[in-house]
């Protein structure tokens, strides 16, 4: 464990998982940590015709044609233009690797599985459909688990 | 690939299968073109001698019972007792194909063999194995090219088994009572004296390779052992003095008397992996064999190495075994051992030592050798396909430090622009020896050719000759696999609806044989695959008809002979009346034409009635990279595969016209071709682009239509590396693949065919009319 991630770890107790926080808009959700390979900075993308509106695209990460996801977009949530600040996060869905398109990184969140509540029946169908579960952290905030199997288009369903 | 090594060295048997199956043919078919060059007969012996081996490790019994009597055959033609004529040749030929099939079967890749079709081939082997040839033949003193000592008793050797029935590999001999008569007339000597099969004079000298590959001499004795009782010399002559030994080479030499009645089939069995790796000499001991002159062998066995042997069964055998187990790492050992025998046998028996010579002079294993074979490793595909991959990065990393460099203001003639021209050329070089380790001749799919021929002929009732050429033109490893259905299928189709019956051709005035050309060749950067036919050629007037019966052409449609041969292309076309199991199988050109397509290849037709067709393929060499046109539309830069485009050119206004008002059509030398708007087919723009600065670039789809993309700009010509959006992404309609241009940015390639078919079918969206308006 490296110091970095104590110091940005408040919930030590229990750590079965550890799991990277991040922002869209006002809302914080997750994903595992070991699904996560890299975060980079946004750089634009090569738009993809005859693609929903939350597929931004693809980019080239050294080599690799990568197609970038606007997390919120595909959440059903407000996004506005990504800027420079905005940030891609390079993860694993199954065998292939996208790039989630999200405004910031914030944490890195250890927690044991007792800890993540069910998603309540208040939140929206769309949003219930990639959210795991949902825990609070320090500071009353609250944390959405995201499911990442379900955030690319089935590719046979779509497709055709 | 399994975990299980067992599963691994099958694997790997199944693999070398495949290279014996196809050089086995390769060589049949040599013979079959009038060769009677003793090494290609050698070839093919050791080839199914080869499956048999390592079929037999694997418990295969089929297999091993089939490549026995193939074998066996074999075995005759080499050694000139049989002549290897036109009509063997041909069984020779069939034989190979359930071969191959019994290898398929083996391996669970086909369907089990017909017993039957294998029970007629292995009659039919058996036929030319045993029947025909005057006993005398067999009499005729041997040339053995394999070096073995001469035997001179097949006969007797195929004899004795009848009295052991666990030999494993022989077939049920039902040539027992044809070969009775050979025997009974019998004052032929080397039948007499292997019939007498007293037991067998082995000796024995292994090479330094046989211990390198971890075989054990000790293990080899003892199963001589099993056979029979056996008296084991060993001969340490050769071993020099402590100080001056070479631990790892072979010194030692083995003299095994075997008694009892194995046959020397079952005795050749014990050496059959190490067979290369020795000088092996294996003499019947109460024949005259031909470095024994003594009178009687028994008794000068009796007499003259009464002692020796004495001396030699004192050592008990498993002692022997013992020592010898140990001789290439413990030198030492059989050092110590041995005096007490060596001093024995030297001086006092000079028969065995007279007899010792034979396996040092002559007789050395490796007497066919191999032909000068290219030095080839085998290198698991993914391997290649990441370096492949890194050379893709290289050079795109390549082009953008040179743009880079370009952008700062260097001058060329600096010293880093000199230094990345220099890295330029040495990345084109890598990157052209990295797509040579994928590409591989079509010889591969070649090969497996003539016998699909041989079974269309035969189901037809044609005579066909399969004339081959360019087999060693190169092309990406993907493209070869997938030429093989397309090739398949079309040389059927030659030769069920090209060619004619026999009589058809002689009252043509052709031969009765006909002739279906399969041939490769590269031409400007891509490979052509061609295969014509002498036959009758297509029938327009029949063509025409059946398009018009099956709705697929109007009838009063006016058609160029050139076009009218395309129709065979349409889906749901077949001209067979019939439905034959061969082609028409409702499957047709379309197919052909669809998978060729996917390889960004194209299929075109020739045809001259009563003289033949031919059929042209042309694929490009690779699928990893392509030579495309970068263009401009919307603010997106995109690549067009410069294979499609026909020429480009800047429109004007007065040539563009719109049919019923709606889709725009540009008037193209005197015809009109459907005007597409790459950038709002794309969906990068709504409105029609400016028609001021546009260029258009005139482009033809796989199936010959023409149409035009109208784009903002043209930015050159450069061959881009080609990357699958569908590996972390999906199939994109309109898009063939991403590939990434020097700044970096991943830019998509048009597939054409998709758009133009796309705006096509699409209804006029509004768009398009406020374009029309």
């Amino acid at each position: 464990m490296t110091p970095i991630e104590q110091t940005l770890s408040p919930n030590v107790a229990g750590t079965d998982r550890e799991l990277i926080a991040f922002r869209i808009g006002e809302q914080e959700f997750c994903v595992d940590i070991m699904s996560v390979r890299e975060i980079r900075g946004w750089t634009p993308a090569t738009p993809l015709p005859r693609s929903p509106a939350y597929m931004k695209g693809v980019i080239n990460l050294r080599g690799v044609v990568l197609p970038i996801i606007d997390l919120g977009a595909r959440f059903g949530l407000q996004t506005s233009a990504p800027t420079e600040r905005h940030v891609i996060m390079v993860a694993h869905v199954g065998s292939r690797l996208v790039g989630l398109l999200v405004d910031a990184v914030s944490d890195i969140v250890q927690l044991s599985d007792a800890a993540i509540q069910p998603t309540p029946d208040v939140a929206s169908e769309q949003v219930k459909s990639f959210v795991k579960g949902i825990f609070a952290v320090e500071g009353g905030r609250m944390i959405s688990l995201i499911d990442l199997d379900h955030v690319l288009p089935e590719s046979e369903a779509e497709a055709a | 690939m399994s975990d299980d090594p067992f599963e691994a060295i099958k694997a790997t048997f199944f693999q070398e299968c495949e290279e014996l199956l196809a050089d086995l043919e390769g060589n049949l078919l040599t013979l079959e073109s009038g060769s009677t060059d003793i090494e290609v007969i050698n070839a093919v012996f050791r080839a199914v001698h080869s499956v048999k081996g390592g079929a037999g490790a694997f418990g295969l019994e089929d297999l091993v019972r089939f490549a026995h009597v193939f074998e066996t055959l074999m075995d005759e033609l080499r050694s000139g007792r049989k002549p290897c004529d036109d009509p063997t040749v041909k069984t020779l030929l069939r034989a190979s194909d359930v071969l191959a099939d019994h290898v398929a079967a083996a391996r669970g890749a086909g369907a089990p063999v017909d017993p039957a079709r294998s029970a007629g081939l292995v009659a039919e082997l058996e036929a030319l194995t045993y029947g025909g040839t005057a006993p005398v033949a067999a009499a005729e003193p041997e040339e053995d090219d394999f070096g073995f000592t001469p035997v001179a008793m097949d006969l007797g050797a195929f004899e004795a088994p009848a009295g052991l029935p666990d030999l494993p590999d022989l077939p049920p001999l039902p040539d027992l009572a044809a070969l009775a008569p050979l025997s009974a007339p019998a004052p032929l000597p080397d039948l007499s004296a292997s019939a007498a099969a007293g037991g067998w004079k082995i000796v024995f000298r292994p090479h330094p390779r046989l211990y390198a590959s971890a075989n054990e001499t000790g293990l080899l004795l003892r199963e001589l052992a099993r056979l029979g009782p056996t008296r084991v010399e060993l001969d340490d002559s050769g071993l020099p003095l402590l100080d001056a030994l070479e631990p790892t080479d072979s010194h030692l030499i083995w003299t095994i008397e075997l008694d009892g009645d194995a046959s020397e089939a079952e005795v050749r069995e014990v050496f059959d992996f190490v067979e290369m790796d020795c000088d092996l000499s294996i003499t019947p001991l109460s024949g005259d064999g031909p470095a024994e002159a003594a009178p009687t062998a028994v008794e000068a066995e009796s007499d003259a190495s009464a002692l020796a042997r004495a001396a030699s069964s004192e050592l008990d055998i498993a002692a022997l075994l013992a020592s010898v187990g140990a001789a290439p790492t413990e030198a030492p050992a059989p050092v110590a051992a041995t005096p007490v025998v060596a001093p024995v046998v030297d001086p006092v028996a000079p028969p065995p030592v007279a007899a010792k010579p034979a396996p040092a002079a002559p007789a050395p294993v490796q007497a066919a050798p191999a032909a000068a074979a290219p030095v080839t490793i085998r290198v698991d595909l993914e391997r290649v396909d990441r370096l492949i991959n890194a050379v893709g990065e290289l050079v795109i990393q390549q082009a953008m430090l040179a743009q880079r460099v370009t952008e700062s203001g260097l001058a060329r003639s600096s010293d880093i622009g000199l230094g990345l021209e220099d890295l330029e050329l040495l990345t084109r070089e890598i990157q052209d020896s990295v797509m040579a380790i994928r590409a591989q001749p079509v010889k591969s799919v070649f090969q497996r050719m003539p016998r699909l021929v041989r079974e269309a002929a035969e189901a037809t009732g044609k005579k066909v000759k399969l004339v081959t050429s360019g087999e060693d033109t190169e092309v990406d490893k993907t493209v070869v696999e997938r030429l093989s259905d397309p090739i398949t299928h079309m040389l059927r189709n030659a030769i069920d609806h090209g060619l004619e019956g026999p009589e058809e051709r002689l009252a043509a005035g052709k031969p009765a044989e006909g002739t279906v050309r399969l041939a490769a060749l590269h031409r400007s950067g891509r490979i052509v695959i061609e295969i014509s036919d002498d036959g009758k050629g297509i029938n327009r007037p029949r063509v025409r008809g059946i398009a018009v019966e099956r709705g697929l052409i109007a009838e009063d449609a006016v058609l160029s002979d050139d076009e009218i041969d395309n129709l065979i292309f349409l889906p749901g076309f077949s001209t067979a009346t019939e439905v034959s199991d061969l082609s028409g199988r409702g499957v047709g050109m379309d197919v052909v034409r669809r998978s060729i397509q996917s390889l960004g290849g194209r299929i075109s037709i020739s045809s001259v009635l009563g003289k033949g067709s031919t059929f042209t393929l042309s694929l490009p060499l690779t699928l990893a990279v392509l030579d495309g046109m970068v263009v401009g539309a919307g603010e997106q830069t995109l690549v067009a595969p410069l294979a499609a485009i026909v020429e480009s050119l800047t429109p004007s206004e007065a040539d563009i016209h719109y049919v019923g008002g709606v889709d725009p059509v540009l008037r193209f030398r005197e015809a009109f071709v459907p005007l597409v708007d790459v950038a709002q087919a794309m969906g990068f723009r709504d409105q029609p682009a400016a028609l001021k600065g546009a260029v258009v670039m005139i482009v033809e789809t796989e199936s010959g239509q023409r149409a035009a993309l109208l784009v903002d700009a043209i930015h050159g010509q450069r061959q881009v590396v080609i990357k699958s959006l569908e590996t972390h992404y999906r199939h994109v309609e309109g898009v063939a693949a991403a590939t990434i241009l020097g700044d970096g940015r991943v830019a998509l390639i048009l597939d054409i065919d998709a758009l133009v078919t796309a705006k096509r079918s699409r209804t006029p969206s509004r768009s398009d009319l406020q374009m029309a308006s």
